[in-house]
């Protein structure tokens, strides 16, 4: 089975897994060889692959998902392997986003919401993948 | 006759122009090549985008989405995009040109007109002329990100949605080659029905599972489709003004280099008189003395 990610800066990830695991907007959904034509909307997740044995993580900043025939297309606003993760970015990001609550004047509240769960998600899929 | 050290001053500040002038078109040169390059990724996603679009809106009724929906044209909105800094010819000049001649005709036929503008030379021209603006964006160049497109997009989509505009259109700089940049007017919204683009998708024949419905992905990826049209313009006029920095600055080296070719023939010339009415001084000299 293909898993091809692709973003506004470029192609991410073009390769041959076993088994893909994203978290769609109605629940996390798996993927295997063989699986029925499909599409999806992804949320701000993780998005898990099985090559050879081996789990691999990305992250997935919202997009669109959908599997025609043993393709799986992820179309995401930005997705990052867990090993191009800045994680010390995202603890700061982390961070300014919960001091934004904190002061909660005139707060942009779904604005401030994704960055963190951005943030929280970066950290994850960073810390899921070094726990290997 | 201008005396020799003037003419040697004018020569060494021209030269100076040319060592700048040369410096920046390597400058563009090399942003130049940066921003192919992120055209060159973006192509990928926004050509995906389009087709997955194309399947799911060819079933759907146009009228039950905001985006899709066609307004009688009252209000309309034109982007007009430059770029933050000159020196790169006629690249804001002819946006600039075009959008005005765009927004009077609108005018005339009596519609209203609002203007966005993003880059700092549009800006600057309709605040110098007294034409008020709904929304500038400025700094967007430079290195150019999804998120910008992003809240320019937002802005506009959210504008429409509350029905103070009807239509919109984006008039920007479209990089054809190196030489050659278009001005280029495209609408943005409502959007235009898709056109099959010979790829045939499966997706209109059924058999597929919706999860959301159908229209949900359709209203959620829409809004997408107008980020990934102005972040590509954005692109696409970036390279188009670092093109036309680099034609503009290779010209100005050009011209110094002549300038520098006449102002050293004046200089020599000048040098040569000066020798020769000294020569004839000490010839004079030596006659009299002789005498």
């Amino acid at each position: 089975m293909i898993l091809e990610i692709v973003t506004p800066y470029g192609s991410i990830l073009s390769e041959d897994v076993d088994e893909v695991v994203a978290s769609g907007t109605e629940g996390e959904f798996g993927v295997l060889p063989g699986h029925v034509s499909f599409v999806t909307t992804l949320n701000i997740g993780m998005l898990i692959y099985k090559k050879g044995g081996r789990n691999y993580y990305v992250f997935i900043n919202s997009g669109y998902a959908e599997v025609i025939s043993d393709n799986m297309m992820v179309l995401a606003d930005s997705a990052e392997r867990s090993e191009d993760i800045d994680i010390e970015r995202a603890r700061e990001a982390m961070k300014r986003a919960e001091e934004r609550f904190k002061k909660e004047e005139d707060l942009d509240f779904t604005r401030s919401q994704t960055a963190l769960q951005r943030a929280i998600m970066r950290i994850q899929v960073a810390e899921k993948a070094s726990s290997r | 006759m201008p005396n020799l050290r003037d003419i040697k001053n004018r020569i060494q500040a021209v030269k100076n122009t040319g060592k700048i002038t040369k410096a920046m078109k390597m400058v563009a040169a090399a942003k130049l090549r940066k921003a192919q390059d992120a055209m060159m990724r973006v192509r990928p996603y926004s050509n995906k985008m389009r087709s997955i679009l194309t399947g799911l809106s060819s079933g759907v009724e146009r009228e039950l989405h905001p985006l899709l929906a066609v307004r009688p044209r009252r209000t309309v909105e034109v982007i007009v995009m430059t770029g933050d800094k000159g020196l790169c010819g006629a690249f804001n000049a002819n946006i600039i040109k075009e959008a005005s001649k765009f927004v009077n005709g609108l005018t005339s036929e009596g519609f209203t007109v609002s203007l966005t503008t993003i880059g700092r030379k549009a800006s600057d021209y309709f605040r110098r002329r007294h034409i008020k603006t709904r929304k500038s964006w400025t700094g967007l160049s430079g290195k150019i990100v999804y998120t910008n497109a992003q809240k320019v997009a937002r802005e506009v989509i959210d504008a429409y949605a509350a029905e103070d505009i009807d239509e919109v259109f984006l008039v920007y700089n479209e990089f054809k080659s190196v030489m050659m940049q278009n001005v280029t007017k495209v609408k943005l919204l409502p959007i235009e029905p898709f056109e099959e683009d010979g790829e045939n998708r499966a997706m209109v024949t059924g058999d597929f599972i919706f999860e959301p419905s159908e229209k949900e992905i359709l209203n959620r990826l829409l809004p997408k489709n107008i980020e990934i049209q102005i972040y590509r313009a954005l692109l696409e006029s970036q390279a188009a003004e670092e093109a036309a920095r680099m034609t503009a600055m290779e010209n100005a080296t050009k011209n110094t280099n002549e300038l520098v070719e006449k102002l050293t023939l004046q200089y020599n010339k000048a040098r040569q008189a000066a020798i020769t009415t000294e020569l004839m001084d000490i010839v004079g000299g030596a006659e009299a003395i002789k005498q």
